[in-house]
């Protein structure tokens, strides 16, 4: 779920800048393109407009040279002609307009550009005016100029009431414009693009530290300890790798020196049991000596001589099992596997230690279960659980032993161990397995190490089984070893050379 | 009074051990070095050595391998740290018969000792003629003496037990435990790995080559059996390339 969330936060990161780069984009060539569209279309507007009038007014004024008022409709008619033909091109029409009198340039036509204001405003006005028009989807020029006669008696120009109409066709400043648009357009579209890219760049450069910082504090959480960036640059980014490497560092160092303070402690308790061992060996030796002749003692120093004898007994095995968990925590245990019927293994386990009538036993026939395993390591096993049962449980105990087949793992055994006690308390459940847990506080000495569910979960654990405690519905605490019966692929025994012959086919 | 010779080189183990076996009932010669067990082994011989395997100056393996390089098939029992698997393994390739774990009680020392000096004088089975023929190999279970194409075979005593043990049931499988039990009057739970080392030094000494053996074939599953396997005369530098020989047995589970 975090991964599902952390990438989507990363694809956040990434939509966002695109957005933001695109969107810039966009604004940036829109804007540009609008305000250098408006600039040059004013311009080539304005150009053309410019010397239509100057043309224009040139001509007319050429024209009404030729001509008195008051004009006849012929020589308006005339006026109009004279006045369009002025013009090389042959691209104008025009209107001439005097006291309701009106004629135009080419013969029938309708002059729809021409507007009612723009008469109106012609005939109140003394300069030019223009208009630009579309009719019928054709962009046009529309130019009307009132045409002052001279009077020679007056030195002012007069009103004379003829007014000069001229429409032009702009289809080719329309075209430029035109063409000025589709090179905005043109350039907009790769521009967006390539904002998109470099979106996308600066999102890989962005991200790139980012998964990076991901991957190793995954890593880390994994336990990699040693794992590091590389840092790039001085942004902020390096900034972050470079506190990250220091975090990690400072965190191995802190993990290398827990574990070694912990291989300290678990040596020096490795050591000690070593020394232990031979003044041990000596005790060891004697105490026969000493039960045997405690009988012939005065009573107090046959109390003492006993002590003596039984505590040097519990010291030894006390010893032997640190000195076996040790080993496991060294990771010098080794299996040392034979072909067993399990089924004899359990019973003689229980027959050495007297067992056997104060055990109910639940076991398959002779030769029914067999398996590969440590027949010192399950008698360990074995011994332990039921010790423990007899310990802190209550008679009867019962031993269930039984194997079935797991899907896609081959054969296993289960023993199950269930005493008849008041059980394991909830809270002390996940404790049970622990190195010298004991359940009452007071911590007083029992017959036990203290190591022996320790030391059985080990073993269990040596042949790739699973041990687990629980309260049995019915009452008493429940103690079950699941194990593989074929430790072959896992554990080769070096005595059985392929060389040898001699198998069965 | 069986004579044992100690070789220990902690003075307090080497009194207490002293001591416990004594009251047992046995004449106990302790020494504190290899080289003192050696001497005292040639000149004066012992019925059986306990031999403490870590031991200053030579150590009690190299003591193992000398004893037995001079032919000399004393039962030798070492004594090590549960735990020094590599010295067991190599103990007992070296020759030993029997281990006994450190920190030892004395009757379980003498247990081993006694077990080791019956190996030495008993025969298993009583009702057998005296000396059977498995092919090359002549076995006299009165004599206790076993010889290879008309060789004697120096055989130590956990060796010819071993070999009475299995030439008396041939055909029948014996697991390890088994063995265990039957030779070294082991609890069920003790190391298998005594069993094989003696088969592979028993195999050696028989002259068997170790890719097809002739007499001792293991059944893989369950443990060794003895049986005669008719053999190809094999040259010189040739080996051997007969099968192993069919087997009366059910195929395992």
């Amino acid at each position: 779920m975090a991964r599902v969330r952390g990438l989507s936060r990363l694809r956040g990161v990434r939509v966002r800048l695109v957005l933001a780069f695109a969107l810039v984009t966009a604004v940036a060539t829109l804007s540009t393109g609008a305000l250098t569209f408006r600039e040059a279309r004013t311009g080539v507007l304005q150009q053309s407009q410019d010397a239509v009038i100057r043309q224009f007014r040139d001509h007319v004024n050429n024209v009404v040279a030729d001509y008195r008022l008051p004009l006849s409709p012929a020589q308006l008619q005339s006026f109009a002609d004279d006045v369009a033909k002025s013009e090389p091109a042959q691209s104008w029409r025009v209107l001439a307009a005097y006291r309701g009198l009106s004629a135009t340039s080419t013969p029938k036509d309708p002059f729809a550009e021409l507007t009612q204001d723009m008469r109106t405003a012609v005939a109140t006005h003394s300069s030019a005016l223009f208009q630009r028009v579309t009719v019928h989807g054709r962009p046009a020029l529309v130019v009307g100029l009132p045409v002052p006669f001279e009077d020679s008696r007056r030195t002012a120009t007069e009103r004379s009431g003829l007014s000069v109409f001229l429409t032009v066709p702009q289809i080719a400043e329309q075209r430029s414009i035109d063409a000025l648009v589709g090179a905005v357009e043109r350039a907009t579209v790769p521009a967006l693009v390539l904002a998109v890219l470099l979106a996308l760049l600066a999102a890989r450069g962005v991200l790139r530290p980012v998964r990076a910082l991901r991957d190793a504090t995954r890593s880390i959480a994994e336990g990699h300890l040693d794992t590091r960036l590389t840092v790039e640059g001085s942004d902020e980014l390096a900034d972050l790798s470079h506190t990250f490497n220091e975090t990690a560092a400072a965190l191995e160092e802190s993990v290398a020196e827990l574990r070694r303070m912990e291989t300290r402690a678990r040596r020096f308790a490795a050591d000690v049991s070593h020394e232990l061992r031979t003044p041990l060996a000596a005790m060891s030796a004697v105490t026969d000596v000493l039960d045997e002749d405690a009988a012939h003692l005065d009573p107090d120093t046959a109390t003492a001589v006993r002590l003596i004898s039984e505590e040097t007994v519990k010291l030894a095995r006390l010893v032997d099992d640190l000195m076996e968990m040790s080993r496991f925590d060294a990771g010098a245990a080794t299996l040392h596997l034979d072909d067993i019927d399990l089924a004899e293994s359990v019973r003689s386990t229980l027959a050495t230690r007297a067992w056997l009538g104060t055990v109910h036993t639940q076991l398959p026939p002779p030769g029914a279960l067999r398996g590969r395993l440590d027949p010192r390591r399950l008698d360990v096993i074995v011994a332990n659980l039921v010790a423990n049962a007899l310990r802190h449980g209550a008679p009867p105990v019962h031993l269930r032993l039984f194997g079935y087949d797991r899907p896609g793992a081959g054969p296993w055994a289960v023993i199950e161990v269930l005493d008849s006690g008041p059980g394991i308390p909830d809270d002390v459940l996940p404790l049970i397995f622990d190195r010298f847990y004991k359940t009452d506080t007071a911590r007083t000495r029992t017959e036990g190490s203290g190591l022996g569910l320790a030391i059985t979960t080990e073993n269990v654990r040596l042949h790739h089984g699973t041990v687990h405690a629980a309260n049995h519905p019915g009452g008493g605490a429940l103690f079950t070893v699941e194990l593989p019966l074929s430790q072959n692929e896992l554990a080769p025994d070096p005595s059985e050379t392929p060389a040898e012959g001699g198998q069965l086919p | 009074m069986p004579c044992v010779l100690l070789i220990e080189d902690d003075r307090a183990v080497r009194e207490g051990v002293q001591l416990a076996l004594r009251r047992q009932g046995h004449d106990v010669v302790a020494v504190g070095t290899g080289e003192d067990g050696l001497g005292r082994l040639l000149s004066h011989g012992a019925d059986v050595v306990v031999l403490d395997l870590m031991l200053p100056g030579m150590s009690g393996l190299e003591v193992c391998r000398r004893i037995r390089a001079g032919d000399n098939q004393v039962p030798i029992i070492m004594a090590t740290a549960r735990g020094d698997d590599v010295d067991i393994v190599v103990g007992l390739e070296a020759g030993a018969d029997d281990y006994v774990v450190k920190p030892v009680q004395a009757r379980v020392l003498e247990a081993r000792i006694r077990a080791l000096l019956r190996r030495v004088g008993a025969s298993p089975d009583g009702g057998l003629p005296k000396i059977e023929i498995h092919g090359e190999l002549a076995i006299d279970r009165a004599a206790l003496t076993v010889s290879s194409k008309g060789v004697p075979v120096a055989l130590a005593p956990s060796e010819l037990r071993l070999l009475l043990t299995l030439s008396g049931s041939p055909g029948q499988v014996f697991s390890r435990q088994q063995l265990l039990e039957a030779v070294w009057e082991h609890n069920f739970h003790a190391d298998a790995r005594l069993v094989d080392a003696c088969v592979k030094r028993l195999r050696t000494k028989m002259g068997e080559s170790p890719g097809q053996p002739r007499y001792i074939h293991t059944v893989r599953g369950f443990g060794y059996r003895f049986k005669e396997t008719a053999q190809e005369p094999a040259g010189p530098g040739r080996p051997d390339v007969s099968l192993p020989g069919r087997y009366d047995l059910p195929g395992p589970r």
